[in-house]
């Protein structure tokens, strides 16, 4: 979002609203336009006794269309979700979960591209350096994260390394109570990981998952291996991994927490400098998509700032649309800051009823 | 609000992830319990052989002193548990609030570490079948004549402890004259007990390193498991399961302990009946040397009766009341939910509570906490769901069986107390690998001996007798060659 500088913040967060607003009509009349929208929501729009074209002015509104059901992505035909007006350009499909029961799919275009891009420019050329190689440790599989890690090194003159995680067998593992499966597993991520890190001096710069950086730093100092910034994700961080890594782990070493998902994009992360106490706050990549704390109990409801609510999230591109859909997260509101004049969250983490039933990131 | 603080090496560290300790009466917050992160657990016990040469260092004669004053410490000092003093009287309202446990009872359990701690040397003696301490110092010497030499297993003894009752400390207690260090993950609501050991351990003169305190969720559970070279792992059936096959955790599941009646002490019952009371209800039915089976060869339905009548006159009270016997359950519901799942069995034929005529409810609620009551069951099958049950309160099942059927009949059996004079049956228990501690004539089943091995002997958990050869004494001066 370009948002004029100069003015005070609460003018920038206002001007944030109303180019929101702007981009909502844009996109509704987008997706809801027989030319332009995919089968699913024209078919949508077809038991609806309105046009989403007439009623939506703004992000208030797409409250008329309730709530998007994660379950809608599950199974087939995958050719539903792609809009028309790009019906003739090259097809990635992402899927996400998949512990349990059948993964959710996301067909994507080249948003993925897009948010890395915008992320890449919050990275520092010192310690992110331009040309400089990545090793992308984690899962890749059907998800995004390969293919946008690979295009964040590319995008910033780089090539990345990839070593695999395949989060659905760790999750098998831990099921089954396979402890030292699972601890032989790692060992082997990690070996490969440790190998690729030996023999090419051009990797600077690491994207890994909590889990694995423990368990990488135990093997070897990053600093010495030539590691200046590690971009790290893939699941819940908390403050206090986010102060341990900072401080244990990779101390000197530029650590950038992130949150992204399938099908929100890629969030950044409030600046170091500004934050206390190791606390993490996301913010959305506005106005392609938006979080909403609101009340556990009374959806409509949006909680004030510094309150915990559930994470009500909206993704709004020319390739998806997903409006309101109920995440399952949970966190404080956090006020708009410069860099980022909307709402984002703090201290993201699973939402606490749902707690038992669902499976988290493990890898 | 108080902050019990992990200890890495001691040390006290504030982490930024906490749990909320809440009064079981009121919901009341108590304290916030700093959380480790499994990372941070992975990358303490990297160190663990830097700590562990510290206690190396001490003999362990010196180190039985330090025990003997840490158990002074324990039950007469304020220590130190965050940025505050606790005092005894503190400690045991604090482990009673959070725990439900009576305080009456916290303080017999503190009482039980603290023996421990001042007999250690009978302890370690019992454990180590009378070996000179000075052996484990030098790592060699001469026992009855015979060249003897153990080898440590690892220089941490990790612990992933219950909340259950702070009497089970006492078992990991002996790692430290045994010069092994602590790495210890509390109980959610008995951080309480482990944590005031440490401070007494230290303020007796202990290294600091020695003690790990790790608060943590099941992540830092496995990790400590995983990285310890040997463990203590206390939990339900279903928990330890999955290590079952890992030699290094010794694993604590329910006790499912027993008194046995032979035909001969069955036929004359009565004089036993404050020893079954005993060993189902003291503690509150809380430790795993609680008695939840009564296996007898005859008059099952006759002592069945006799011991409900006993054990319905235990009443609910206050967890403050010096009278108290039973301990609190965290919730309503959770006294309630377990009542309903009784009920939910008993409903399958060859079960009967002898109790349920004797009062209104299984459930009582009194002081603001929920307790559920004795409970004694008749099985008249001996494969009926509830025999071989075991529960956190007072409960115990009455099995009736031939008496050349019972031993095999009983199951993995923590403690078995035999009522009999019978030696086939004594024969027959003494040779039964699915018993554990055996009592032989009338001793309750939660009367331990400390000289005798709990659940595993914590010794040859932590070392291992290796085969020695030396020529001279191996300090350089010539000597007969031995072998050990």
């Amino acid at each position: 979002m370009t948002i004029a500088s100069g003015s005070t913040l609460e003018q920038r967060a206002a001007e944030a609203r109303r180019q929101l607003d702007v981009h909502v009509r844009e996109m509704v009349a987008w997706h809801f336009d027989p030319a332009t929208g995919c089968p699913f929501w024209l078919d949508f729009a077809a038991d609806l006794d309105f046009d989403p074209r007439e009623r939506i002015h703004g992000y208030a509104d797409l409250k008329v269309l309730g709530h998007f059901q994660d379950e809608w992505l599950r199974g087939g035909p995958i050719r539903r979700w792609v809009p028309k007006g790009l019906a003739d350009r090259p097809l990635y499909v992402f899927e996400t979960g998949g512990s349990t029961g059948l993964p959710k799919s996301r067909v994507n275009i080249e948003d993925f591209q897009l948010d890395y891009e915008l992320f890449s420019e919050t990275l520092s050329d010192e310690t992110f350096p331009k040309g400089a190689d990545w090793l992308m440790l984690g899962p890749t599989g059907p998800r995004r994260l390969r293919l946008a890690i690979e295009h964040l090194a590319q995008h910033r003159g780089g090539a990345s390394f990839h070593v695999d995680l395949d989060p659905r067998w760790v999750n098998k593992l831990i099921k089954a109570g396979k402890h030292q499966e699972m601890h032989l597993y790692k060992e082997h991520v990690i070996d490969q990981g440790l190998k690729i890190l030996r023999a090419h001096d051009s990797v600077r710069c690491l994207f890994t998952t909590p889990k694995l950086l423990e368990a990488l730093c135990e093997k070897i100092s990053l600093a010495k291996a030539g590691i200046s910034g590690i971009f790290c994700g893939g699941t819940e961080m908390n403050a206090q991994f986010h102060r341990f890594a900072r401080e244990e782990l990779v101390p000197g070493i530029d650590f950038v927490p992130t949150y992204g998902n399938t099908l929100m994009g890629l969030a950044c992360h409030k600046p170091f400098e500004l934050i206390e106490n190791y606390e993490i706050t996301y913010y959305p990549p506005a106005p392609r998509a938006v979080f909403e704390l609101v009340d556990p109990d009374d959806f409509e409801r949006t909680v004030d700032y510094g309150e915990t609510g559930r994470v009500l999230l909206t993704t709004l591109t020319r390739e998806f649309f997903m409006p309101r859909f109920l995440e399952r997260d949970e966190g404080e509101r956090a006020e708009p800051i410069e860099p980022y004049p909307w709402d984002g969250v703090t201290n993201l983490r699973l939402f606490g009823r749902l707690e038992s039933s669902v499976v988290v990131g493990v890898y | 609000m108080l902050h019990i603080p992990l200890l890495r090496a001691g040390r006290p560290y504030e982490s930024l992830a906490v749990s909320i300790l809440s009064d079981i009466r009121d919901g009341a917050p108590v304290a916030e319990v700093s959380q480790a992160n499994s990372g941070l657990v992975a990358r303490d016990l990297a160190g663990a052989s830097a700590n562990q040469a510290r206690l190396e260092e001490i003999p362990t004669a010196e180190l039985l002193e330090i025990c003997r004053r840490a158990g002074e410490h324990l039950g007469e000092s304020e220590l130190p548990v965050g940025e505050e003093g606790q005092t005894p009287k503190r400690y045991l309202e604090q482990v009673s609030a959070t725990t439900g446990l009576p305080r009456a009872m916290a303080r017999a359990n503190l009482g039980k570490a603290r023996f421990v701690l001042t007999e250690m040397e009978t302890v370690l003696g019992g454990l180590t079948r009378g070996l000179d301490p000075k052996i484990l110092d030098r790592g060699w010497g001469t026992q009855d004549g015979r060249v003897v030499s153990y080898r440590r297993e690892t220089p941490v003894l990790g612990a992933v402890l219950p909340s259950n009752s702070p009497g089970v400390h006492s078992l990991w207690l002996p790692a430290i004259p045994m010069k092994v260090t602590l790495a210890l993950k509390p109980g959610r609501m008995e951080p309480w007990t482990p944590y005031r050991i440490a401070q007494a351990f230290i303020a007796a003169g202990c290294p600091a390193e020695a003690f790990g305190f790790y608060p943590s969720d099941h992540a830092g559970a496995s990790e400590l498991l995983q990285r310890c070279g040997r463990s203590l792992f206390y939990g339900d059936s279903a928990t330890v399961e999955p290590w079952k096959a890992d030699r290094r955790v010794q694993l604590h599941g329910p006790g499912w302990s027993k008194v046995v009646l032979g035909e001969d002490a069955a036929a004359d019952w009565q004089p036993h009946l404050a020893l079954i009371a005993e060993s189902v209800a003291a503690n509150g039915g809380r430790s795993c040397v609680n008695a939840s089976g009564v296996w007898t060869a005859a008059h099952g339905r006759e002592l069945a009766l006799e011991i409900a009548a006993e054990l319905a006159k235990i009443e609910a009270r206050p967890l403050d009341d010096p009278k108290a016997r039973l301990a609190a359950f965290p919730s309503v519901e959770a006294a309630w939910k377990l009542s309903e799942y009784i009920d939910a069995r008993l409903a399958i034929p060859g079960a009967e509570d002898l109790t349920a005529p004797l009062r209104e409810s299984r459930v009582a609620e009194v002081g603001g906490c929920a307790f559920v009551l004795p409970t004694v069951i008749h099985c008249t099958d001996a494969d009926h769901p509830l025999a071989r049950a075991e529960f956190l309160f007072p409960f115990v099942s009455v099995v009736e069986l031939p008496a050349d059927e019972l031993v095999a009949g009983l199951g993995s059996s923590l403690v078995v107390t035999a009522l009999t004079e019978d030696p086939r049956l004594i024969h027959q228990l003494l040779t039964a690998p699915h018993v554990e501690r055996l009592n032989l004539g009338p001793l309750p089943t939660n009367r331990v001996a400390w000289d005798q091995p709990h659940e595993g002997n914590l010794f040859e958990l932590l070392y291992r007798q290796r085969s020695l050869q030396a020529v001279g004494d191996g300090m350089g001066n010539p000597r007969a060659a031995a072998a050990g």
